[in-house]
């Protein structure tokens, strides 16, 4: 063999901890204490102001058509928004990190646009240009198609906001690992697409996977951009954010906040499922880890 | 056919840089070939450019007498080993070593008993045996340029090209491998094009030696050739350890300012030009004509050898000179030397 006694194999780090206790009883009671005040305590309220007036008022609240009608618009337009911006972050993130091309930097900075305008006024955009009176209105009107006061409207404005989180998530991971594992794949005979789901995606699965909830959960919870575009038509166009503010408005606190429990619960689960995976998968994760 | 790769003329360049100059290669069938120079000298470059990694500019590449630029990547059947070997972190080392046999179209992929017998015969090839379930993160450094050498064996390469693949392992794994690289590449047989900036690497693996020098080669030959008779001054100065005197010819004579201090350069034409000593090119004398003299600055070991310092009058730079074991020089003490061989090239620096 040709091994030799200064080449092994690397051996689990133990952390430097130069810290005393009082130190860091301090630092980690800061933390504990911010983080129950400002997530914990407000997330609790949230199920206990659902729950005051009973289970059956809460279940009422839930089954209402008004409610039922904007779980499923708010499931629809994450279940569109999300898969459009998994292909065209992965696409882009990809151009990003793997080419010089003209107009580069320019390209990075939109990305962050979304982040970067209030998402008010990303929706008073899309009514500019797709409402009645906007650029498009006139040829859209004649072509029978709505979008303002309408899902695709919706849609447009989720895809818009929530377009940076699974991008973002993705770039940093790319520009890190370069493109030496897809060259290998690609000497070695791969076709691009299989190179793609063989070795690209497999890379970038991690940060995919938190991009997509990241993005997941911003689509389902989107206020502004989708207030505006939407029109609030009652049962039509109103996802649950909307939904729940229009209860509140009204004074059904209980409704409202059991509305916003279930809004609640999916970014619940969506932590768990992320929890779960890490879990299951953390041998896994230690191992590709960057070598 | 008696040439498996030849570089004609090759042309590349980034920007406003020019990273190759018009560059030309011929390897031979089970030759290994190693291209040495410093960084930015092209090296890589060019072995990306066989590889089909990048497009030249101008200037072709042959295999055999099948011209590169219709074959895809796939066609070109390049064994690639990179720098940091580039092992596919979410694979086992049985399924990186078996990559290349998988990404095959479906009707030339081999079976999977097949490959599995292909992969073991691999591993015995690189003695990994026994670790073909584990990721690359729990391989050593040495363990895992084996993994990357036998998936680039895999494909059955036309070519193999290793960009400086010893370059990231420490100096005892390092010697440990290249004899061992040495011993599989006997084995095998392999047409080999490698890249290094370490000059010993070059000079004890390769057949022959392609010196590069900002985008253009210097010179190429066999280990022997370009260390005894470098043909520029780049390349003797680049090679080894070397002392540059700044000297004038005149009259079949090298003067060091009005001193004559050696005697073989009739073919020198009259003028300034550098004359290059090695260090055991140099020997200590009692002092006399036709020798430098000098004080001694320090004596130094060297592993097998003890090497001093001398500084002359009229040098820029001391100048350093292997002593015998026999010979104690104490630092302050004047000595001569006689320069025994040494090359010159007329150039004025």
């Amino acid at each position: 063999m040709v091994d030799s006694a200064r080449d092994r194999a690397p051996a689990a780090r133990q952390p430097a901890r130069g810290e005393s206790l009082a130190v860091r009883v301090v630092l980690i009671g800061i933390a504990l204490a911010f983080v129950s005040l400002m997530l914990v305590l407000p997330l609790l309220s949230v199920f206990t102001e659902a729950l005051r007036k009973g289970w059956d008022v809460y279940v009422a609240a839930i089954r209402e058509p008004d409610a039922h009608s904007a779980i499923r618009l708010t499931l629809l337009v994450a279940a569109i928004a999300v898969p459009i911006n998994v292909v065209t972050g992965v696409a882009g993130a990809w151009v990003i990190a793997r080419f010089e091309f003209p107009g580069r930097n320019l390209l990075v900075s939109l990305i962050d646009l979304p982040f970067s305008v209030s998402p008010v006024i990303t929706g008073l955009v899309y009514v500019l240009l797709f409402g009645a009176q906007g650029v498009f209105g006139t040829w859209l009107a004649y072509n029978d198609v709505q979008i303002i006061f309408a899902v695709p409207g919706i849609v447009l404005a989720t895809i818009f906001v929530t377009f940076p989180f699974v991008c973002r998530e993705i770039l940093p991971i790319m520009q890190a690992q370069g493109s030496a594992d897809e060259e290998a794949a690609l000497t070695l005979g791969a076709g691009p697409w299989w190179m793609f789901f063989t070795i690209t995606l497999p890379n970038i699965r991690w940060g995919l996977l938190y991009g997509v909830l990241l993005c997941n959960a911003r689509a389902m919870g989107e206020f502004g951009a989708v207030s505006v575009v939407s029109g609030r038509i009652r049962g039509l166009t109103t996802t649950m954010p909307l939904h729940i503010e229009i209860l509140y408005n009204e004074y059904n606190s209980v409704a409202a906040f059991a509305v916003a429990s279930l809004l609640a619960l999916l970014a619940l689960l969506t932590l768990l499922a992320k929890a779960l995976l890490e879990w299951r998968y953390a041998d896994e994760l230690a191992a590709t880890r960057p070598l | 056919m008696t040439v498996a790769l030849s570089i004609e003329n090759l042309r590349k360049h980034f920007g406003g840089f020019e990273a190759l100059r018009g560059v030309s290669l011929n390897v031979e069938p089970g030759e290994l070939v190693a291209l040495l120079g410093p960084s930015g000298s092209g090296k890589t470059t060019l072995l990306r450019l066989v590889a089909g990694l990048e497009v030249e500019d101008a200037g072709r590449i042959l295999f055999g007498d099948v011209e590169a630029n219709n074959l895809t990547l796939r066609d070109r059947r390049i064994g690639f080993v990179f720098q940091h070997y580039a092992l596919f972190r979410h694979l086992t080392v049985e399924d990186n070593i078996a990559y290349g046999l998988r990404a095959r179209p479906r009707r030339e992929r081999p079976s999977v008993a097949e490959i599995r017998s292909r992969v073991g015969t691999l591993l015995d090839l690189v003695q990994l045996g026994g670790l073909e379930k584990r990721f690359p993160a729990q391989l050593s450094g040495g363990q895992r340029q084996r993994v990357a050498l036998a998936r680039a064996l895999a494909i059955e390469p036309r070519v193999l090209l290793l960009d400086e693949p010893f370059g990231a392992l420490d100096a005892q794994v390092r010697k440990d491998l290249r004899r061992w690289l040495r011993d599989l590449h006997a084995r095998t047989g392999h047409t080999t094009l490698f890249v290094t900036h370490d000059q010993d690497e070059a000079l004890e693996l390769a057949d022959r030696v392609a010196i590069l020098n900002q985008g253009a080669i210097e010179q190429v030959g066999t280990s022997d050739d370009v260390y005894e008779r470098p043909e520029t001054s780049f390349v003797c100065g680049f090679l080894g350890e070397t002392n540059r005197l700044p000297v004038e010819f005149a009259g079949g004579q090298v003067f060091l300012g009005e001193l004559p201090i050696y005697g073989m350069a009739h073919f020198n034409t009259p003028g300034p030009g550098s004359l290059y000593v090695r260090p055991h090119d140099l020997q200590v004398t009692e002092g006399g004509t036709g020798a430098l003299s000098g004080i001694v600055l320090s004596v130094r070991r060297i592993a097998d050898r003890r090497r001093a310092s001398i500084a002359v009058p009229g040098m820029p730079a001391a100048i350093e000179t292997d002593i015998s074991s026999g010979f104690a020089p104490a630092v302050g003490e004047r000595i001569g030397l006689r320069i025994m061989r040494a090359l010159t090239f007329n150039e004025a620096r």
